[in-house]
């Protein structure tokens, strides 16, 4: 069967790659791109660990097919941190301990950052329902939506 | 002087400065990045797919296997089955060689039969449908009680039934019974005034780790073993591969990546060897990631039980005895470790006539695994929940109940160990002293606490802690890290050596670089491994003194070590500035060469833990949804290390324990097919369903350890479920005996609670 080529932007560097029709933007990130911070939990859309930006939207990647990625532009937890300055929300999380095990943390951080980006003041509840798509077994979530309000909080006063 | 093990007693006099901080861990940025490697991280050259087949049958023998079709596929490289996998003896590794790779039988759904390696994910997917399989499917049982009825299909036709007098008559189902007493508990009955006997019903449920299991194994030319797996224990898998694909243990070395959640269920491997097989037969390397499908299907879960329980206690609130008659599933082989939940289900009371036996069960359903505090929640739910209709018939509080036959130093456990100094009594002083135990409640709403205990554990641990020429310091560890041990045990290394925590860098070792450590649970490793590091760091000091009374041409009983440096005893030693570990390093090469210290212990000395939890709940009397409103968890810790660390162990420990009361719980159709095998239908809490989670760390410290901690991540679990049903019948006047409390069977609840006021 014939592979596609696929001309796609992955944290603002350009990237060519061939996949087959039914590989996932997930599979192609990991297994041919090698950018393995975006984790499979389930691959059906249930557990957010996936969760990246296309287009400037959350999906899920195990949900978009590699196909898919031709010509848009990317953002995975590879490209959240600059150089080598934290994002204020790796940084929260480390201080608050929201990452215990880590493999939830990528795409929950890619989840809250796109939830910051639509509501800079969320409520707790409304954190809560953001990263409801979010699985963690470790935490019960508390330090993560501590980690999150916290990194919401500098970034408004960064802003102001 | 040697050190010992012996030599780490718990100083309360000790001024620390890194113990009871909370530094950020030191593998915090890769895990915030997306450069921490989990199992599924690894890629190879040359590296092929796997991918097995799995049974769809809950019960049926395998009549033939034919796999020519699938291997004569372009791009397969390798096919395995049960033919590929030694013969056993009967016993512990023939059980777990049948379960990666079913033999005669496939006893679940979801049972292996059949793998195979190919060049890609689509290849290896064909090949799988074109193995053919013949089935004779067979009855099956499901359920733990329907399991022990006489007209039962049976697993296994020659299975003798272990601790029974006398041994029944032909095959059962029960593969073993396990007696615990201590004292006369007919004679504690008769001293009762009060009596109370439920029973009590709870469902499997699965660990729940968000990774699914996975691995990379290569197989050499010349019978070396490479294996990078996802895992609790690295060592013990390597020990258990050996046995079961009949290899010298050192031709296995086992890496281990980040653990993206285990609980117990990364205590025991699935798939790693059958790649291992696969790896062999193809001359490359194999990773086999599991779906999430998999891993519901054919991983963990934990023993679902049916449990009586009885208690007396005389009228002014003294309990007199208990009783208990436990039955768990296991699957189709032992695993459950079911012995802990006689010895630990009502091991916190000063109860001096017990009672408990348990059986162990097979059925059709995969092999249970370990989870927090294995076998003990389940039991506990019954239990406290008597001990809740205990203090309702007295008008008690049940906190007050609780602390009046609290166990306390010096009492004799049902398993033989006499408690030392022990916070239990502590914990519920500071629960009840809580504001949340005396906040007011609204309209259907209820609070219930309940309590619970684990032994902690200890065992073969090792480390290795070098100091480099520069004087910071690097530890070789040999136990992944499931949440939060590195941190904590770098906190101890940098105490013990009077450096900053960020001069200390771990790393967790492959199997070929330290002495065997056992598996990472039982709340042992921050616990153990303490102990080894300190035990190295201390030999480290005493290399640190030697070298320094040389440098100073003084004797060595002349310098002592304080704050990080060595200086002189005493001014009659001599005029000399104090030495830094650096200092002393910069040196090593003249004065003897580099300084490291190295401990290979059994770690003993491990001090129970002991936790209360409050819960408030609303129930929705229309639908029967139970919400939780406020949860406080309080716990001994003994001394709390990095206490985030413990937090996020009594936080976790809670929601997990929150999902297992309200929600989860396998669903099987006719034909023993799991139903729910996705996160979708299978639904574990989410953060919209939970509230933050308070917690008070108790400190009392452990005087076996040097830093006083016990183990904190069992108990967190263990009274959730209990609490959480004393808390709806404080709400609704019902107390469920039956896990999950989702809303249909809240519902059923209240409504023949309404039919049978109606009738009377």
């Amino acid at each position: 069967m014939a592979r596609s080529h696929v001309t796609t932007t992955v944290n603002g560097d350009e990237y060519e790659f061939l996949c087959d029709a039914e590989q996932t933007l997930l599979d192609v990130l990991r297994d041919e791109l090698f950018l393995t911070g975006t984790k499979e939990g389930c691959a059906t859309g249930d557990c957010g660990a996936c969760s990246v930006m296309l287009d400037g939207r959350l999906v899920c990647a195990c949900l978009v097919l590699g196909v898919e990625a031709a010509g848009k532009l990317i953002e995975t937890i590879e490209g959240l941190a600059h150089g080598d300055e934290l994002h204020p929300l790796q940084q929260k999380f480390l201080e608050h301990n929201g990452a215990q095990c880590g493999i939830c943390t990528p795409g929950t951080l890619i989840a809250a950052k796109a939830l910051l980006a639509v509501n800079p003041d969320p409520s707790e509840t409304e954190i809560r329902y953001w990263l409801a798509g979010n699985l963690c077994r470790c935490t019960g979530y508390d330090k993560i939506i501590r980690a999150v309000m916290a990194a919401a909080e500098e970034m408004r006063e960064g802003r102001s | 002087m040697t050190i010992t093990q012996d030599d780490l007693r718990f100083d309360p006099d000790r001024k620390l400065k890194v113990v009871g901080t909370t530094p950020i861990k030191p593998d915090g940025v890769d895990k915030v990045t997306g450069r921490a490697k989990f199992g599924a991280d690894t890629h190879l050259p040359g590296m092929l797919v796997g991918k097995v087949l799995r049974s769809p049958h809950a019960h049926a023998i395998i009549k033939s296997i034919d796999t020519s079709s699938a291997a004569a596929l372009a791009g397969v490289k390798a096919v395995v089955t049960r033919d590929d996998f030694p013969e056993l003896p009967p016993g512990e590794f023939r059980d777990i060689s049948s379960n990666c790779m079913a033999r005669e039988k496939a006893f679940y759904d979801g049972h292996a039969v059949a793998a195979v390696a190919a060049t890609s994910e689509r290849i290896a997917k064909k090949a799988l449908k074109l193995i053919e399989v013949d089935y004779q499917v067979l009855p099956h049982v499901i359920d733990v009680m329907d399991a022990i009825k006489p007209d039962a299909p049976i697993l296994f036709e020659d299975m003798v039934t272990k601790g029974m007098d006398p041994a029944p008559d032909g095959p059962t189902n029960i593969l073993q019974r396990k007696e615990f007493t201590m004292g006369d508990v007919d004679a504690g009955f008769a001293e009762a005034d009060i009596i109370v006997e439920r029973e009590f019903d709870t469902k499997p449920m699965h660990q729940g780790y968000i990774e699914p299991q996975a691995c990379v194994a290569n197989f050499t030319e010349d019978g070396q073993t490479e294996l990078w797996c996802c895992t609790q224990g690295h060592f013990v898998f390597r020990t258990r591969l050996a046995a079961v694909l009949k290899m010298d243990i050192s031709r296995i070395r086992v890496t281990q990546s980040e653990l993206g959640g285990g609980f117990g269920g990364k205590t025991m491997f699935y798939a790693e060897p059958v790649a291992i097989l696969l790896s062999r037969k193809a001359n490359r390397p194999v990773k086999i990631t599991l779906t999430r499908n998999e891993v519901l299907r054919a991983t963990g879960p934990v023993a679902g039980t049916h449990s009586r329980i009885k208690m007396g206690m005389t009228k002014d609130g003294r309990f007199t005895a208990a009783e208990a008659e436990l039955y768990f599933q296991t699957g189709p082989f032992t695993g459950s470790a079911f012995a802990n939940a006689p010895q630990a289900m009502f091991t916190r009371y000063d109860l001096q006539n017990i009672r408990a036996v348990g059986y162990e069960v097979v059925s059709n359903r995969p092999k249970v695994n370990a989870f927090r505090a294995p076998c003990v929640p389940q039991v506990v739910f019954g239990v406290e929940g008597v001990i809740h209709e205990l203090a309702r018939k007295i008008g008690m509080d049940p906190i007050d109940l609780r602390l009046k036959n609290a166990a306390t130093e010096g009492y004799k456990t049902i398993y033989g160990a006499t408690f030392g100094p022990i916070g239990y009594v502590e914990t519920l002083e500071a629960a009840k002293a809580h504001p949340h135990y005396t906040a007011p409640l609204g309209p259907d709403q209820g609070r219930g606490i309940a309590t619970g205990f684990w032994f902690n554990r200890g065992g073969e641990t090792t480390a290795s802690l070098n100091i480099t020429p520069d004087g910071t310091v690097t530890l070789l560890l040999g136990n992944p890290d499931v949440a939060g041990s590195r941190v904590s045990i770098c906190m101890m290394a940098a105490e013990e050596l009077g450096i900053p925590v960020d001069k200390v860098r771990p790393i967790i070792g492959d199997t070929s670089t330290l002495g065997f450590n056992r598996v990472t649970a039982g709340s042992r490793v921050t616990f153990s491994a303490g102990m080894a590091i300190v035990l190295s760091a201390r030999k480290a000091i005493e290399t640190l003194c030697q070298r320094a009374a040389m440098m100073w041409d003084v004797p060595e009983d002349g310098v002592v070590f304080e704050d990080g440096h060595v200086r002189p005893a005493s001014s009659n030693v001599g005029d000399f500035e104090p030495l830094s570990i650096a200092d002393i390093a910069k040196k090593a090469t003249e004065t003897g060469g580099p300084i490291a210290g190295h401990a290979e212990i059994v770690a003993e000395g491990a001090g129970p833990g002991f936790g209360c939890h409050i819960v408030d709940v609303e129930v929705d009397k229309e639908t029967g949804a139970v919400k939780i409103l406020r949860y406080t968890v309080v716990e001994d810790a003994g001394k709390a290390i990095h206490p985030h660390q413990v937090e996020g162990q009594y936080q976790g420990g809670a929601v997990q324990g929150i999902g297992w009361a309200l929600n989860e719980e396998y669903i099987y159709d006719k034909d023993g097919r799991m139903e729910n095998a996705g996160f979708l239908d299978y639904r574990i809490p989410v953060a919209s369903d939970v509230p933050m989670i308070d917690t008070v760390i108790v400190e009392v410290p452990n005087p076996l350890h040097p830093y006083g901690l016990r183990g904190v991540g069992e108990v967190p679990l263990v009274p959730t479920m209990a609490a959480i049903a004393n808390a709806i019948d404080d709400a609704i006047g019902i107390r469920p005996r039956s896990l999950p409390m989702s809303p249909p069977k809240v519902l059923k609840l209240i409504e023949e609670a309404e039919m049978s006021r109606d009738q009377a």
